[in-house]
This record gives C-alpha cells, sequence and structure tokens, in this order.
C-alpha cells in the first residue's frame, strides 16, 4: 500500500509523519520518532503501558492507527516533563517510591495526568478507577495511587498543610 | 560505647533510578535502537510431544525480507542445562529441538528478517513435518511403568547422586508414627503462575568492529547467561560484553538463558545487530513458570501437639526440562518439614520430567509451594486435635542450637519473636508461656 503522510501535534510541535497505513502510534513513536518513554507491554491494549493522550484523552497507543490522530494533539511523557525539574505528579511519584522497575510508570503518570487535568481534587475511588486499565505486575498499586494523591495536593496548592 | 553514625539505617533514600523512571529516560532493553538491525522469529512446536520428520523453509524464504533460518545444525553446542555452571548434569535441553519436541511452544528453528512482521509472516510459512508422540502432563502419570519417557537417560526424573529424588532421612518416622497419638496426613497441589512481568523477555545483539558481540539484555542474571552463551556458541567469554541490569518486571522469569544464545548466533551469521524480543503470548505460553508442585504429608503428633514424626514425598513439575528445578528441589527438601522442630524427618523430593511448559525460577521458588503446603498441614494438625493453631506453632518452633532434618544447625531462628509481634499486632491473646519463649532459650542444643 502506498504511504500516507499524516500531521499532527507531538508534545507541542507541529509534526508531519509519513507512514505505511495502519502504522501504530505505537511504533510511529517508537521506531520511526525515538520517543521510547511510551512503552510496550502488550500490544493488545491490555496493560496500559503505552498509554498517550490524544487531545487530552489516555489511549493505548498500540491500538490507535496513526490515521486517527491526524490534526490532533498527542502528548507522551516527555511532553509532560519540564525543560527543567518535574512536574508534579512526577515529584511525586519519585519522592513516594510510586515505581519499582519503572516499566509501567510512563502509563500510569499519563492516566494520573488525564485525570487531574478533568477533576483536579479526586477522591481515591476515582483515582483507582482511573489506574484501573494500568498493570503494575510489581504490584505497587498502593504508593502510586498515593501519589497521585500527593500530586493532586501539590497542584491545588495544599502542599506542606 | 559511641553509637555508631547509621547512613542509611532509619533514613529514607530514593531510588537511585527513580528519576530516570518518572521521566521515562530511563532506557530498556526494547527502547535501544541501531540501524540495520533484524528481528528474530521463532519457529515453535503445536504440539506437546513429537518427532520431527522435516522442516520446509521454502515458502517461507519467499517472503520480501526474509534473511535466514536457523537450526540446531547451526548450533555449536546445541545441549546444554542452565545450571551446569554449579555442577547441574548432564545437559538435556537443546537450544534448537533436534529430532523431537518436548513441550508446546519449545523453540525449532529462528527466522530472521528485516522487519518483525516479515520475521513472524516466515515464521508462519514453515511446514513442519511432525509424528505426534503421546504426552504426559501429570508428574505422578510421568513416574509410572509405560509412560511416555523424555529423557535420553531413560526415565522422566533428576537424579540426585544416583538416587531417584532428592532424599532427606533424619531419626526414625516410622517409629515416630508408632508413638505418636494422632496421625495426619494431607495432599497438596499449586498450579504454575506465570510472572508475567510488564516488559517481555528480550534481548539486542550488536556486532561490533572489535570482533566482539554486545549483548543488550533485560536477564536477571547478566553473567550467568554470558557464560552459558559462551559455552553454546564455543566462543571465549571475552568475546562477549552482556549490558543489563534494567529489567522491566522479573520475579524470577527473566533468568533462564533463551534468548541469548539464538540472537548472538544470528548475529554472528548475518553480521548485524539482532533484535529477539518475546511477544505477549510468547511470554505467557512459553517462558518458563513457578512450575507446579504436589506435595504429600503425613504427621505423627502427640495429645500436646508435638510432632514426632513427619514423612513427606513431594513432585516437582519441571516440564519438560531443568532449567532452574533440580536445584528448587533441593531448596525444597531443606525446607519443606518447616521451621519445626522435628526429631524424625523423612523426605522424597522429586524433580519429574512433563510434557509441560518448563518451570523454573520464582521468587522463593521450591520454598513457596512448601510454606504453603505445610502451613496448611499445621492448621490441619491444630483442628484434628483440638489445639489452638498459635499453640501449635509455638509447641513445635525451632530454636537456635536445634539441628535441622539436613543436618544444618538453626542459628539464625526468629520464628517465636516473630509470632509474638504478629499475634500482638493483630490483637491475639497468647498466654504466658508462648509469651516467655523466645529463639534462644536452648540450652546449648536440644539434641545434645
Amino acid at each position: 500500500m502506498p504511504a500516507k503522510i499524516v500531521s499532527f501535534n507531538l508534545n507541542g510541535r507541529e509534526t508531519e509523519v509519513m507512514i505505511q497505513p495502519m502504522t501504530t502510534v505505537q511504533n510511529l513513536l517508537r521506531e520511526q520518532l525515538g520517543y521510547t518513554a511510551t512503552k510496550v507491554g502488550c500490544r493488545q491494549g491490555g496493560c496500559g503501558s503505552c498509554t498517550v493522550l490524544v487531545d487530552g484523552e489516555p489511549m493505548a497507543a498500540c491500538l490507535l492507527p496513526v490515521e486517527n490522530i491526524a490534526g490532533k494533539e498527542v502528548t507522551t511523557l516527555e511532553g509532560i516533563t519540564p525543560d527543567h525539574g518535574l512536574h508534579p505528579l512526577q515529584e511525586a511519584f519519585f519522592e513516594n517510591f510510586a515505581t519499582q522497575c519503572g516499566y509501567c510508570t510512563p502509563g500510569m503518570l499519563i492516566v494520573s495526568k488525564a485525570l487531574l487535568d478533568r477533576n483536579p481534587q479526586p477522591t481515591r475511588d476515582q483515582i483507582i478507577d482511573a489506574l484501573s486499565g494500568n498493570v503494575c505486575r510489581c504490584t505497587g498499586y498502593e504508593p502510586i495511587i498515593q501519589a497521585v494523591q500527593n500530586a493532586a495536593q501539590r497542584m491545588n496548592g495544599h502542599q506542606g498543610e | 560505647m559511641t553509637e555508631p553514625k547509621l547512613n542509611a539505617v532509619g533514613q529514607s533514600i530514593q531510588r537511585r533510578d527513580g528519576l530516570g523512571h518518572v521521566t521515562g529516560k530511563t532506557i530498556y532493553v526494547d527502547d535501544i535502537k541501531f540501524p540495520d538491525t533484524l528481528h528474530l522469529k521463532m519457529v515453535r512446536s503445536p504440539v506437546p510431544h513429537a518427532l520431527i520428520k522435516g522442516i520446509d523453509f521454502s515458502e517461507a524464504e519467499k517472503v520480501p525480507g526474509f534473511v535466514r533460518a536457523l537450526t540446531h545444525e547451526d548450533v555449536p553446542n546445541n545441549i546444554y542445562t542452565i545450571l551446569k555452571l554449579i555442577g547441574v548434569g548432564p545437559d538435556e535441553e537443546p537450544v534448537l529441538a533436534e529430532d523431537r519436541v518436548r513441550y508446546q511452544g519449545e523453540q525449532i528453528a529462528a527466522i530472521v528478517a528485516e522487519s518483525p512482521e516479515a520475521a513472524l509472516e516466515a515464521a508462519g510459512k514453515v511446514q513442519l513435518d511432525l509424528e505426534e508422540l503421546p504426552a504426559v502432563f501429570d508428574v505422578e502419570e510421568a513416574l509410572k511403568p509405560g509412560a511416555p519417557i523424555l529423557k535420553e537417560w531413560g526415565t522422566n526424573y533428576f537424579v540426585y547422586e544416583g538416587h531417584h529424588c532428592r532424599r532427606v532421612r533424619y531419626g526414625d518416622v516410622e517409629q515416630g508414627f508408632t508413638e505418636a497419638d494422632y496421625i495426619i496426613e494431607g495432599r497438596y497441589q499449586t498450579s504454575p503462575i506465570e510472572h508475567a512481568p510488564t516488559e517481555t523477555t528480550g534481548c539486542l545483539v550488536k556486532p561490533e568492529a572489535n570482533g566482539r558481540y554486545t549483548v543488550y539484555t533485560n536477564t536477571q542474571a547478566l553473567f550467568f547467561s554470558l557464560d552459558n552463551s559462551a559455552l553454546i556458541l564455543n566462543l571465549p567469554f571475552n568475546k562477549l560484553h552482556f549490558v543489563g541490569g534494567t529489567v522491566g518486571g522479573g520475579f524470577g522469569g527473566k533468568v533462564d538463558v533463551i534468548v541469548e544464545p539464538i540472537a548472538i548466533l544470528a548475529a554472528m551469521k548475518t553480521g548485524h545487530p539482532v533484535r529477539y524480543v518475546f511477544m505477549r503470548d510468547e511470554e505467557m505460553r512459553v517462558s518458563s513458570t513457578r512450575g507446579a508442585w504436589r506435595m504429600y504429608y503425613k504427621d505423627g503428633v502427640m495429645a500436646d501437639g508435638r510432632i514426632v514424626a513427619r514423612q513427606v514425598t513431594s513432585y516437582a513439575d519441571a516440564g519438560a526440562y531443568n532449567r532452574h528445578t533440580p536445584y528448587a528441589v533441593t531448596k525444597h527438601a531443606a525446607n519443606v518439614a518447616g521451621p519445626y522442630n522435628i526429631p524424625n524427618v523423612h523426605i522424597d523430593a522429586h524433580c519429574v520430567y512433563t510434557n509441560r511448559q518448563p518451570g523454573s525460577a520464582m521468587r522463593g521458588f521450591g520454598v513457596t509451594p512448601a510454606s504453603f503446603a505445610l502451613e496448611v498441614q499445621m492448621d490441619k494438625i491444630a483442628e484434628t486435635i483440638g489445639m489452638d493453631p498459635w499453640a501449635i506453632r509455638f509447641v513445635n518452633a525451632y530454636r537456635n542450637g536445634d539441628i535441622k532434618p539436613h543436618r544444618k544447625e538453626v542459628e539464625d531462628a526468629t520464628l517465636i519473636e516473630t509470632m509474638q509481634a504478629a499475634a500482638e499486632l493483630v490483637g491475639h491473646p497468647l498466654p504466658e508461656e508462648y509469651k516467655a519463649m523466645h529463639s534462644n532459650d536452648r540450652e546449648g542444643g536440644n539434641h545434645g
């Protein structure tokens, strides 16, 4: 099949790529563009480790054809990380020991970002619900939940109260 | 005396790799990219037991992007066993199957191609001529006369110093059973468990200008894998440079040496970097599991709760090949009587081969199934003789100076203190006599 040209916004940059039809966003990011924070766990939408934001919504990049992001804004963990220092979510994950092997961490951060963007003060149950599509096989869920709670406090200016 | 200055104890110290993890800058094997990399996919056995009569690559070779196939004839020392480095033998597992496959998913031939898609398509077009054989999936069935025999030495068990199982003999269990007020028996079975790491097993091998091969791998056993790969490939150890340590979940599932030797061989044969990373279904269906165990307990118990004899017969399902199971069985035999002081013990622990996916290491392998079985058995004893389940454990708890059945003197017992602390944490009142016990209260040991 002939290659296609797709334009979209990646982490704030206007981006134009040439792809084989039905290339996944996961493959585009990792193999063509070198954005490897988006991980490969299952390639079947089951583990959440490849989650990216498309116009603010978390989506499994392994099931997402590049054609579907044409004209949209895609955000990966690279796009959330500030030029200097860390995003409050990253600080909270780091300081609360919410990482073990680290492989699920990018996906966990992406879904947490989407959650806090639409709901700055989530309840514990809402956090658990938001994280429920992401597998942490080290089973470190509790510190991850606490880190999201902690990040919500930081982002609402409640840090240290 | 001045207090020692503690720099780490009592301090909260950040993970060294934490910043990499939260920024996505930690580099895992599959994040490393080199130009001109080839991709390896495996032709696997569709059946649990068969003779290989022929392999036809002619349709696979027509797939655009196909580079080459590898079979056992390409592997210098094709038959190995992972634990040969610590003296376990004989060699019994092929890197690539020769005339026979012994489990569903066993590696038969490697396909190397320019893209993962081409490798997968070509692997799917390899025609296998297989003659299926009867298979055995149960450890006790595998030991019965007439069972399909998997091993060249003519049995389905690993041989421990001339014996059909790992044996522990201590005291006289028959005498203990005669004296006992109760005989309490139990049969316990565990199921295989897949580690399912979020990052699948894999490696990337790069041929270097100096004639060496750099092996980027997510193995949990970097130097074990280097040494085994060199032995399989007949290479001096210094031709291999293994780079690793960053593992996206392992839990014991990444200690076997499976992907590296064949990927290095493919890099040697093609001169290109070669990537061999398991797909999720390979991780689930093919990679080693925590093997299944079956354990039979027979205990002689006095009315006051003392266990005076314990006989355990256990069977580890190694699956088709050793991997780490022979070692697991030895560890199992040393622990299966439990942290209890029992004067008469008889253990037969078998390492049995079946036509199942190989079992191997996983978090305390060999000991965890024993702990499950023996603590359920302890509860069963307590229930049978009408004793408190805490009491049965205090009465039998080992102390420093006791001798374990495999003749190891207990030097670091903390069972009593742990149970005392646990009882307090869960708010379970203990009688004074148990609160007063401690692990050092055997005067000079009780075995003279």
